[in-house]
This record gives C-alpha cells, sequence and structure tokens, in this order.
C-alpha cells in the first residue's frame, strides 16, 4: 500500500497532494468508459423501453436481431466488405510502403502526399464526391462501390504502420538474401515480409476496423439489400430508439474489445521482437 | 467511420543512406558518355528507381481514382456552371445568413470541444504519464477501449444516458434532485457532451507521447535549482509538453470541423454543423453547385489550419478521423 504522504516525483509532491488529480482523472475515465458499457446491461433488459439497471433480464432484443432477415443481410454485407477491403488494402498499401521505402525524390513524396489523402480530407467530402462520381458510373447501391470506397480509406492506415515497420527493419538483410542469389521479389517474400508481419496485421485490424464501422460514406452511396450493419444503425437510431439497437451495439462492443486485446498483443510482441 | 486512426505513428521514411547514389554522382559529374560500365550501373540503378516506385502504382490509382477524381469534379462543379463558364456565384452564396449561421455554428463547436478536450485531456494524460506502468496501462485501457469503440455505438450511447427519459434524467428525478426532466439532448450542449467524448483519445495521445518523453530528471533539476513544484511543473514541464498539447488542439480542431455523425444525431436538427449543411444542401435541395462551394470551402480551412499549426509549431501532419 502507498502511504499519502509518501513522495511522488522528486519535486516532493506527495499523494496527499495529489489526491484532486487523482479524483478528477478518475471522473474523466468514469466519462469515458461508461458510454462504451452501458449499453451493455441495457441490452438484456425485458422491456419495451430501454431502462438502466433492468428491471427484468431476456434475451429477446438479441432474438429479435438474429431473427431479422434485414439486420442478418446488413451484418453479413458489413463483413464481406471490411473483409475485402482490408485484404485490397493490405496488400496495396504494404506494396506502397516497401516501394516508398526504398525510394526518395519528388515523385515518391508526392505519392506519399496522395495516398495519405483519405486521412486528411474530411469524410464528408469523400461521401459527396464518391456519390457525385458512382451516380454516373453505376456504382451507387453496389458491393463494389462500398468496398472500393472502404480500401481506400483503409490504406494510409496500413501505409503508416507498415511504413513504420519498414523503419526499423535493417535493409541489409534483403541485400544479403540477394547477394546469396536470391531475386529481389524472392528476398522481399522470403526475408523482409515475414519479419514485417506484426506491422501489417497492426495495419490490416485498422483497416478492417475503418470499414466495419463507416458510416458517412455508406449513408450515402448503398441503402436496402446492400445496407451495412452501422448505416442500418444509423437510420434506426435517427428515426425511433429501437432496443434491438442495443443488442446490436453489445456485440460491436465485444467486437471492438476483441480488436483492442489483439493489438495489444501485437504490440506486445513487437517490443519483444526489437529485444 | 470510426475514430480509428494512430494519432501517435506518422509515416517516416528511412533516414537517407549516406553512399550518394551513383546515378545523381554520374549525372552530376556530367560524365554520362565517360565510362561505359558507371552509366549501365547509373542506368539499372534509375530503372530500380522506377521499378520501386511502380509498386506504389495499383494503391496510388486506386485513390486517385476514388478520391482525387470525385475531389476534382467537386471543384469543377463549384467553380463553373452548367454551360462551363467560371462562376463565383456558388462561392457567394455562402455569404447567406443561413450559410453564414452554420460556420458560426461550426467554429463555435470546434471551439467548444477542444477547450474542454484541453481542460480534461491534460490532467488526464499528466497522470497517465506520471503513474507506474501497470497502473498507466490499465487506465489507459479506459482510454482506447472508447478509441476503438464505434462512434455510431457511443453516440447511440450517449443518447440512452441523455435524452428526456434516459438514465441520467430518470436518477436526477428519483434522487429528488430535479422535478422536471432536463434537456440533455437534441441541442448545443448534448452534441458538445458526444464529440468532447470522441475526441477526448485524440487529444489524450498525443499528449501523453510528449509527456512520457519528458526526463524526469528535468524536474529533479528544477527542484534543485530551488523551484517549487508548481514553478517547476509550469517553467519546465509545462513548456517541454506544449509540442504535444499544439498536436492535440490541432488534431480535435480539424476533426471537429469536418464532423458528421454525432452532431447529425444529438443534435436534433438544432445544431447545423457545416458536413450537415453540405449534406442537406444535396439530399433536400439537389444543389450540387452550392455544396461542392461549401465542401471546397471546408477543405481549404481544414488545410489552412493543418499548415498554419505545422509552421507555427512544426507539426508533422496528422489524420483526421469523421
Amino acid at each position: 500500500m502507498f502511504k499519502l504522504n509518501q513522495a511522488v516525483t522528486p519535486t516532493q509532491i506527495t499523494h496527499a497532494h495529489r489526491l484532486w488529480l487523482y479524483a478528477l482523472v478518475g471522473l474523466i475515465l468514469l466519462f469515458l468508459i461508461i458510454p462504451c458499457l452501458i449499453v451493455i446491461p441495457m441490452s438484456f433488459s425485458a422491456s419495451q423501453y430501454l431502462e438502466f439497471p433492468p428491471r427484468e433480464w431476456s434475451l429477446r432484443w438479441y432474438e429479435a436481431y438474429l431473427g431479422s432477415p434485414e439486420w442478418m443481410m446488413a451484418t453479413w454485407v458489413t463483413v464481406k466488405v471490411a473483409v475485402i477491403s482490408t485484404c485490397i488494402a493490405t496488400v496495396l498499401g504494404t506494396l506502397a510502403a516497401y516501394g516508398l521505402s526504398q525510394v526518395r525524390g519528388g515523385a515518391a513524396k508526392l505519392v506519399n502526399s496522395l495516398m495519405m489523402l483519405p486521412m486528411l480530407v474530411p469524410i464528408i467530402l469523400v461521401a459527396v464526391g464518391v456519390f457525385f462520381v458512382y451516380s454516373r458510373t453505376g456504382l451507387n447501391n453496389s458491393i463494389t462501390g462500398l468496398v472500393l470506397a472502404h480500401s481506400v480509406l483503409a490504406i494510409p492506415f496500413v501505409l503508416i504502420a507498415v511504413g513504420n515497420g519498414l523503419q526499423g527493419y535493417d535493409m541489409n538483410q534483403e541485400m544479403a538474401a540477394r547477394s546469396l542469389g536470391a531475386s529481389r521479389p524472392w528476398a522481399f517474400l522470403t526475408v523482409t515480409l515475414p519479419q514485417l508481419r506484426l506491422s501489417i496485421c497492426s495495419g490490416a485490424l485498422f483497416a478492417f476496423i475503418a470499414s466495419f464501422d463507416e458510416v458517412v460514406i455508406a449513408l450515402f452511396i448503398v441503402g436496402g439489400e446492400s445496407s451495412t450493419l452501422p448505416r442500418r444503425m444509423f437510420a434506426n437510431i435517427r428515426d425511433q430508439i429501437d432496443p434491438t439497437v442495443a443488442a446490436v451495439s453489445t456485440l460491436m462492443i465485444v467486437l471492438s474489445i476483441l480488436l483492442l486485446v489483439a493489438m495489444q498483443y501485437i504490440k506486445r510482441l513487437e517490443r519483444r521482437q526489437q529485444h | 467511420m470510426n475514430a480509428d486512426l494512430p494519432p501517435r505513428q506518422k509515416l517516416q521514411r528511412v533516414k537517407p543512406m549516406k553512399e550518394v547514389s551513383l546515378y545523381t554522382r554520374t549525372r552530376d559529374r556530367g560524365a554520362s558518355g565517360e565510362d561505359p560500365m558507371v552509366r549501365r550501373l547509373a542506368m539499372a540503378e534509375l530503372k530500380e528507381r522506377w521499378a520501386l516506385l511502380s509498386l506504389t502504382l495499383p494503391g496510388f490509382i486506386l485513390v486517385f481514382l476514388v478520391l482525387a477524381v470525385p475531389l476534382g469534379w467537386l471543384f469543377w462543379l463549384s467553380a463553373f456552371d452548367s454551360n462551363g463558364a467560371l462562376t463565383l456565384d456558388n462561392y457567394l452564396r455562402l455569404l447567406r445568413p443561413v450559410y453564414l449561421s452554420s460556420f458560426v455554428i461550426t467554429f463555435q463547436m470546434a471551439f467548444c470541444v477542444t477547450l474542454v478536450c484541453v481542460l480534461l485531456g491534460y490532467p488526464l494524460a499528466y497522470l497517465l504519464s506520471q503513474l507506474p506502468d501497470r497502473a498507466s496501462q490499465i487506465c489507459m485501457a479506459f482510454v482506447l477501449l472508447p478509441f476503438w469503440t464505434s462512434i455510431l455505438v457511443r453516440t447511440y450511447a450517449w443518447l440512452v444516458l441523455l435524452q428526456r427519459q434516459g438514465v441520467i434524467n430518470n436518477w436526477l428525478l428519483d434522487l429528488g434532485l430535479i422535478h422536471e426532466p432536463l434537456t440533455l439532448v437534441n441541442n448545443f450542449f448534448g452534441t458538445v457532451v458526444g464529440m468532447v467524448h470522441v475526441m477526448l483519445p485524440f487529444m489524450v495521445l498525443p499528449l501523453y507521447d510528449k509527456m512520457k518523453n519528458i526526463d524526469p530528471l528535468l524536474m529533479s533539476a528544477a527542484a534543485n535549482c530551488g523551484a517549487t513544484p508548481s514553478q517547476a511543473f509550469r517553467q519546465v514541464f509545462l513548456r517541454l509538453s506544449l509540442p504535444g498539447l499544439a498536436s492535440g488542439i490541432t488534431l480535435v480542431f480539424v476533426i471537429c470541423l469536418g464532423f458528421y455523425l454525432t452532431p447529425a444525431l444529438l443534435g436534433g436538427g438544432r445544431v447545423s454543423m457545416w458536413s450537415m449543411k453540405i449534406s442537406d444542401t444535396i439530399a433536400l435541395y439537389g444543389n450540387w453547385g452550392a455544396a461542392s462551394a461549401l465542401g471546397v470551402a471546408l477543405l481549404v480551412a481544414t488545410v489552412l489550419i493543418l499548415w498554419g499549426m505545422r509552421k507555427l509549431f512544426g507539426l508533422n501532419g496528422q489524420g483526421r478521423t469523421d
């Protein structure tokens, strides 16, 4: 146990002096965490209305979700779009990061800034622009269109993650492989790629969540049969507060906890690799 | 989409290698015809550069087609009328009160949210940077979980908490603190609360990163030189953490300007932000010219702020979310 009059820092601040800070930060942490967790118990409520704490418990909202063809369809579309865009963004992003790490100069800078653009441009502009172009090319309301847009959004995440990985990677290893007779692609595949796997995985996780949670573009370019889960949730929240959304939210929170844990695990492995 | 960007990471290319490229050396010496071997090597190197650069081609083309082309189209729509003649009509339209009021609201909102984020984020990041590793990791989970949870889910949770028959109103009524339910949502206040919740991690993560890199010995040195704890904090720690604060503020402010989701759900139609104006102008009025002009103005404001902050504080560009 720590003692209150023990010094915290070399400037002789004691824990007692810091009590107000601990209290304030405790409140801020509650503010951050409560909205992420409060929905979970409420989704198990038996009543028509959302209440906390629920007076009776049931699984009826989960049944409503699992039993609804629309919700199931939306879930399937979301998963499909997220998986395909993650694959596209990861492959394209990794290739680009590798190329950009080896080349310097104006052209490389230009390519790099264009590929980071999806992160800079406000999402509403991406949505409006894509909607405008898709309505002329017939890609609106199609899974293909959504996959393309989501891949573009996700590329910068992969570029950053793999770029960071390459920064800590000693390219001489690949040179060594090539001097022993490996072709450049073979050296990349067998020497560099395996060592970049953690960075690639973390980039892919970011890409997946970017697509899985994306609402604004989906709001503009898809509807009906090709609605994604977040798009359906948005419409549902705006029009009526239906506790089914609480059940869906709970499942999405569980997914984000899983992804967060996966991410922390990857980070730990990365640290171990560095030592 | 979710607030899913890694704010602490940024792309940095490997430092330039020490040896000067053979190609440049040859070219600079003007020795193209000097030695056929050198020349052939230089050509091979040039070829390799292009081969490597071509690896970026698939991604480049995709981003170009799906992002740059539509943006260019928006520029075109905003500045040229249907006959293809240059016109400023769409931009002059932005001076009408209905658009001006939306700019004012957007900047007010961005300012309020940024201010609250600084007030909450600074103490939080400070304590996180001072705690022992284990405790700091646990507290960090409280910051990272919201960061990874869909903005939509969190906005929904705030609606559930803040609405008229929501959790907070019910509790306050039960406790007898209030007799009428408070209007906590579908207004400016509710939107600020929801947006602060989304933005706080974007403030805390760069701040934490900066603070973690401040050498604790500096604080001992300040104490040795006779500074009181608060003097040491103000004159040493605060100053050294300012770049982190600046990048947090930039990030939060810029993201707020283009924010769509939370104001649309928590504003109850009363908080008409810039991005909502863009979508309404298209969805309700079908006025592509005006919407594009709004969009271009938003993009210009975003770029100007990022550029200005970089000039002022030497920041590296960091990304955005919605």
